[in-house]
């Protein structure tokens, strides 16, 4: 046995003086269990949440923006990577398909009015997607920007699981399809207020369902913090256009690479 | 300590709520699996839920009280995933501003279209101005 392996494994992090060993070791442990990265995912969403609520729901204020600030600036400086913080953050996001299916609620609620707006709601919809996927594609070819870049921002307006799907499927990387995907719902969630006040549209409903369309779920959550009926319409925007582009983006994606 | 041991119905129900939104997440995803689409589980849940409340033409309060409570807090959900952005940040630097102008003009644009056309298709304005801006978060056990 050499000295060597005899030595204590190295626990501190860098900086840290054997005199606040005990600290560091709980820190140290605690650091690795899934407690550490849940507990900072409803830390900094309670903070973000504050912030938002005590700025009047201000669109710059975004929760998901500020809390995910506040966590890769915690990992940052605790050293910290992303699969140690998903091993405990991975209990929220499993919740986010359950979340999912409980928006068939409000849409339930208004089924009736749904049903009767069917045809008005659907030309939105493929006016939006088109809108959607043909300017990003536009600006990103005149920008000179790389073929995988391009056919990973095609999808970016639809639901990540689905955008992530599509992009592997005409040639663009799932990867960056989701970062695109929440740069997405974030700048829609940032923009939609101060754009429809300006445009003059002031019914929920067409409000509701735009940022649904535009920004999916990142947008609804925004939707639904303003208001009920904005968020159940949004929802129908995320949920409709999730099937459509599934459905056709690939095609889509056949005619405009 | 008394609500402890006899907690109000509405407590109960909640889990009874979920169970029902895990069951139909579960069903989605095992429709997903079987006919080998492009559509997620969790989207195919929501398809299935969305028939069945129709269909029964009723929503339970446990699952009204279950998916009000995660609604009202859709945004934390978006956490976990929206910080895996932090592994990118160096390749998106280098990648130059080409996609931050395109997510920002095409998503404008997006909302703009999508909210000004439903404003012009929508035949009868009026029909809008008759369901007033109520709270839809209340609880509805009937769909009439």
């Amino acid at each position: 046995m050499n000295a060597d392996s005899m030595s204590p494994p190295q626990l501190l992090p860098v900086g840290m003086t054997t005199g606040i060993n005990n600290l560091a070791e709980i820190w140290v442990y605690l650091s690795a269990t899934p407690l550490f990265g849940l507990t900072i995912t409803l830390l900094a969403y309670v903070l973000a949440d504050i912030v938002y609520q005590r700025t009047n729901r201000h669109p710059l204020a975004n929760p998901v923006l500020i809390a995910v600030a506040m966590i890769i600036a915690v990992l940052t400086l605790t050293h910290t990577d992303y699969k140690t913080y998903f091993q405990g953050a991975q209990f929220v996001h499993f919740l986010l398909g359950t979340a999912t299916v409980a928006l068939a609620i409000p849409l339930a609620r208004l089924w009736n009015e749904l049903r009767a707006r069917a045809i008005p709601l659907l030309i939105a919809l493929f006016a939006g997607a088109a809108t959607s996927v043909f300017v990003a594609v536009g600006i990103a070819r005149l920008l000179d920007a790389p073929p995988l870049i391009v056919a990973s921002l095609l999808p970016k307006s639809v639901t990540a699981p689905i955008a992530m799907a599509i992009a592997e499927q005409i040639g663009g990387s799932p990867t960056l399809a989701a970062v695109f995907t929440v740069c997405t719902g974030i700048i829609g969630a940032l923009i939609v207020t101060p754009l429809l006040n300006l445009l003059g549209v002031r019914d929920w409903a067409a409000r509701g369902f735009a940022i649904g369309v535009a920004a999916h779920g990142i947008g609804t959550a925004r939707a639904y913090s303003v208001h009920p009926r904005a968020g159940a319409y949004a929802s129908l925007g995320m949920g409709l256009h999730a099937l459509l582009g599934a459905m056709v983006l690939p095609w889509v994606a056949k005619l405009v690479l | 300590m008394i609500a402890f041991f006899y907690p109000p119905l509405h407590d109960v129900d909640m889990i009874r709520g979920l169970a029902i939104l895990l069951i139909f997440q579960s069903l989605g995803e095992g429709v997903t699996r079987f006919i080998h689409g492009l559509i997620p589980g969790p989207v195919m849940g929501m398809i299935l839920l969305l028939a069945f409340l129709v269909l029964r033409k009723k929503i339970a309060p446990s699952i009204a009280v279950a998916a009000d409570g995660l609604l009202a807090h859709l945004a934390i959900f978006f956490i976990p995933a929206a910080v895996g952005v932090m592994l990118y940040i160096t390749t998106l630097k280098s990648a130059g501003a080409a996609w931050l102008l395109a997510i920002l003009f095409s998503t404008a644009g997006a909302i703009a279209v999508t909210a000004l056309l439903l404003k012009w298709v929508t035949k009868n304005p009026d029909d809008i101005a008759q369901t007033p801006d109520q709270p839809a978060d209340q609880p509805i056990d009937s769909l009439s």
